[in-house]
């Protein structure tokens, strides 16, 4: 059978979201490593990978509005096309959380460290992981994937509450680290948006797959292959 | 909210043209004041389906159809049963536009009111009036009503058709690529005046266009080698289609 027309721009399109997810687990990357690692060039780097999602972020919203109007797609391509639209801006929401973290983390870095939160790394760790198998998720179509990273998202939650009574709990002991506390917090919250994104992306994942439209609807347990 | 009960119901209908068989054991219902797009590649049934709803497909040499097709309860082909009277019923729009070429535009509209001899002359301007207002054709024509039809342009001819098969005001109205030689204009016009339509009557529509099935039909069959592979809300049936046939065809894979 010979290929359709679509096929080649349907191609060119999940590859260039697969370019774009790689921008944005380099940036999520360094944003953590920056208070993490207390790494200033890390900071930098979020800084300047921004720019090149943003390029991207409209250059593929242009060939998803192309294609819907040159190829009129239906069935399982329309819907890939409306969830990389969707995905696309997604991805680009997790970078500008990642700036946020990044800007937190250089006020972070200038003051010697007073607090120590173990659960954020471990948090870090976790959303990192949501992150990678939502784009692995679309790459491979792998619905059941997709489901899990949907349920990860209360690991997450979970990780942030537990953060905010934690760092609450030591600024009432000591006043003076409210403000290195309260950036904690904030990396502690752009983190748990960051898995909001990535439960948002699986979700447009089991939609592209199976026509399934989950969000809204209680959790769902994770499909086993 | 109650669903309204179906207008038109088709059991196990199968055609033929001689031996070949045309149409499988076709079962679908239509509800009142809605639109149904038939789909599929060339050669699927789905003109015989629309032919045998007004019972056309017979008029040709060695065709048959064996079936049940049931409009508002009566089985159209019981017993006893006139054809020229669902014809009335059951009304047809083809893929050319075939004014009645010695006629003027009032009476191509006029002439199936006569035939079901209406003869006074008052109601014979009112209905084609309302019906030519009906078809979205009346502004253009009412200071030459008595110009001939086809002197009107391909789209106009079109309207004027769908006018003369609104007038006798039948039950439903059958559709058979009504605008495969139109341009987009007359294409945007009839498939608007279609949505108008449904408000006063049920339509069924053949269409190879995807795209005008997908903007105008509340339903919608796809036809493959002259059985229906799937039947379902047309906005169902064109973002997640249950069959992998129909996924196949309307994203471009065959047909």
């Amino acid at each position: 059978m010979s290929q359709r027309n679509l096929d080649f721009g349907l191609e060119d399109l999940k590859q260039h979201l697969i370019g774009m997810a790689g921008y944005v687990e380099v940036a999520i990357d360094n944003a953590i490593q920056a208070w993490r690692a207390r790494n200033v060039d890390s900071i930098q780097q979020v800084h300047q990978i921004e720019i090149k999602v943003n390029e991207n972020h409209i250059a593929i919203d242009a060939e998803c509005v192309k294609l819907l109007a040159t190829q009129q797609p239906m069935a399982s391509d329309l819907r890939l096309i409306l969830a990389v639209i969707k995905i696309n801006g997604e991805m680009e929401r997790m970078v500008d959380q990642a700036v946020n973290i990044a800007n937190n983390a250089e006020y972070y870095l200038k003051v010697p460290p007073l607090i120590q939160v173990a659960d954020l790394s471990q948090m870090s760790d976790e959303v990192k992981w949501m992150v990678r198998n939502s784009i692995d998720a679309f790459v491979k179509g792998n619905e059941p994937l997709a489901h899990e990273v949907c349920l990860r998202d209360d690991k997450v939650d979970g990780f942030k509450n537990k953060i905010f009574r934690d760092i609450l709990g030591q600024i009432k002991l000591d006043v003076g680290i409210l403000e290195q506390g309260l950036n904690l917090i904030l990396i502690a919250r752009n983190l748990e948006r960051i898995g909001d994104h990535a439960t948002n992306i699986a979700e447009d994942v089991i939609f592209t797959v199976s026509g399934e439209d989950i969000r809204h609807s209680p959790k769902l347990e994770p499909r086993v292959k | 909210m109650n669903e309204p009960r179906d207008l038109l119901t088709v059991e196990n209908l199968n055609a033929w043209f001689g031996q070949t068989q045309a149409l499988k054991a076709i079962s679908l219902s239509v509800k009142p004041n809605t639109v149904t797009a038939l789909i599929g590649p060339s050669g699927c049934g789905k003109s015989t389906f629309v032919r045998c709803l007004n019972r056309l497909h017979e008029e040709v040499p060695g065709a048959t159809a064996k079936g049940n097709v049931v409009l508002e309860g009566m089985d159209i082909y019981g017993p006893g049963v006139d054809p020229v009277m669902i014809r009335r019923k059951i009304g047809m729009v083809f893929q050319k536009a075939n004014p009645f070429p010695a006629l003027s535009i009032f009476d191509n509209v006029a002439a199936g009111l006569r035939l079901a001899g209406v003869r006074r002359r008052t109601i014979l301007k009112e209905i084609v009036e309302r019906s030519l207002m009906h078809a979205a054709l009346w502004d253009e024509v009412k200071d030459k009503l008595s110009h001939p039809g086809t002197s009107l342009s391909g789209g106009q001819q079109q309207r004027l058709c769908i006018a003369r098969a609104l007038a006798v005001q039948p039950p439903v109205l059958l559709m058979d690529e009504p605008t495969s030689a139109l341009d987009p204009i007359s294409t945007a016009k009839i498939e608007e005046l279609i949505t108008e339509l449904k408000k006063e009557t049920t339509i069924v529509i053949v269409t190879h266009n995807l795209q005008q099935a997908a903007r105008i039909s509340d339903k919608t069959a796809f036809f493959l080698m002259g059985e229906v592979v799937e039947f379902g809300e047309t906005s169902v049936l064109f973002t997640v289609p249950k069959e992998k046939r129909t996924e196949r065809y309307i994203t471009g894979k065959f047909g």
